[in-house]
């Protein structure tokens, strides 16, 4: 399977911006104009995630500097070891299901801490990229339509959340080694 | 509760430095990490503006619309209790088909337009139905195909080879949409106590 999941993380992009461009133009679009409204929005979307940046990086990095993880980790591995999860990504786990924007700015943190390249790194890619903010979606979707008993659908989320990175853990371990 | 985490994370580091003596690397982490945050931004910045600009040609074009309809068959044997062509079915397809592509900003709305259909075929309106705990199963479950902004993040970190992920983020999303299929097929189908009336 690992060739094959080579191939897809090689291609994955290349492939999709060909077709993005090739679709635009068949169907008319203006691709630039409208490629650079869009590139507008992706500009103050970065602009609007430094707040966030800033107050994720400043508390993992005092929780770090200060001695504090070292003893968390001593703490939790046990824990953490029961899955064999590296104890550094326990606050993206706790962080994902509840803040789409704080989940993605401890993933950033995380990848520029241990590099992009690191198993922590590579696994916190990973898990950002196939979970979701659980809480925030059914909180948004039932309360704009007034349902306040969603029945079985917090269970079904935050197991499909633990699966998440259940799945992330185990898919990178056996892929990165 | 993001509150709590993150106020802990300060607090305690407050603590374990006073501790050991060592109330000076709070500071110092401080001041560094605030200045990382806003480096990285900046590098990350080129990124997301490129793809955000490309995922908008993709939407402009109506290729979320092309998935949607490939995804037809697949949304009509999820959703049993919804009539064909019902408004509802579309709305959800092109929900799902934005956060394929990883247009999470676009596939909010379609999300919240399904939730409106679907409600209108609710007859007890606060409680959720079948249709609805099935669409935000797999919703919440995240279907990303591209993940687009973890890319941008890695690229901007000097990453050797940042689409690595792409193939791990792929099996490990499929099985999860899959367990949450299950997970929800068996609360509506097998729970007794669960199955909705009318």
């Amino acid at each position: 399977m690992a060739p094959l999941l080579d191939a897809v993380s090689l291609w994955t992009i290349p492939l999709l911006m060909t077709v993005i461009l090739l679709h635009g133009l068949y169907k008319g679009v203006k691709v630039f104009e409208v490629f650079i409204e869009g590139a507008q929005e992706g500009f103050w979307l970065a602009v609007r995630l430094v707040p966030y940046l800033v107050a994720i990086f400043v508390a993992l990095s005092i929780f770090r500097a200060s001695g504090a993880m070292d003893l968390a980790t001593r703490f939790l591995t046990p824990l953490t070891d029961l899955v064999g999860m590296p104890p550094e990504v326990l606050p993206l786990a706790l962080v994902r299901p509840l803040s789409g924007t704080g989940a993605l700015a401890v993933t950033a943190e995380l990848i520029n801490h241990w590099g992009p390249d690191s198993f922590i790194g590579r696994l916190a890619s990973t898990m950002q990229g196939s979970t979701d903010t659980t809480f925030y979606v059914l909180t948004l979707y039932f309360g704009s339509v007034g349902v306040t008993r969603p029945r079985h659908a917090v269970v079904v989320g935050v197991l499909a959340d633990v699966t998440g990175f259940l799945a992330s853990l185990y898919v990178c371990r056996y892929y990165f080694g | 509760m993001v509150d709590w985490v993150w106020a802990f994370l300060i607090l305690a580091g407050v603590v374990a430095a006073g501790v050991a003596g060592n109330v000076q690397a709070v500071t110092d982490a401080t001041t560094l990490a605030a200045e990382e945050a806003v480096a990285y931004t900046l590098q990350f910045m080129g990124v997301i503006t490129f793809w955000l600009g490309l995922a908008k040609v993709g939407e402009r074009s109506g290729l979320i619309d092309l998935l949607a309809r490939l995804m037809r068959p697949a949304t009509s044997f999820l959703f049993p209790s919804l009539p064909r062509n019902h408004p509802a079915l579309g709305a959800i397809m092109m929900n799902f088909s934005a956060n394929v592509l990883g247009l999470g900003s676009a596939a909010t709305p379609f999300g919240l337009k399904a939730m409106q259909e679907l409600q209108k075929l609710n007859n007890r309106p606060e409680v959720a139905t079948d249709a609805m705990c099935t669409f935000l199963a797999i919703n919440t479950s995240s279907i990303t195909l591209i993940p687009a902004v973890v890319i941008g993040l890695r690229v901007s970190a000097g990453s050797a080879n940042p689409t690595e992920i792409v193939g791990t983020t792929l099996v490990a999303t499929t099985i999860s949409t899959l367990v949450a299929v299950a997970a929800d097929y068996f609360c509506r189908v097998i729970l007794p106590w669960n199955r909705t009336r009318g």
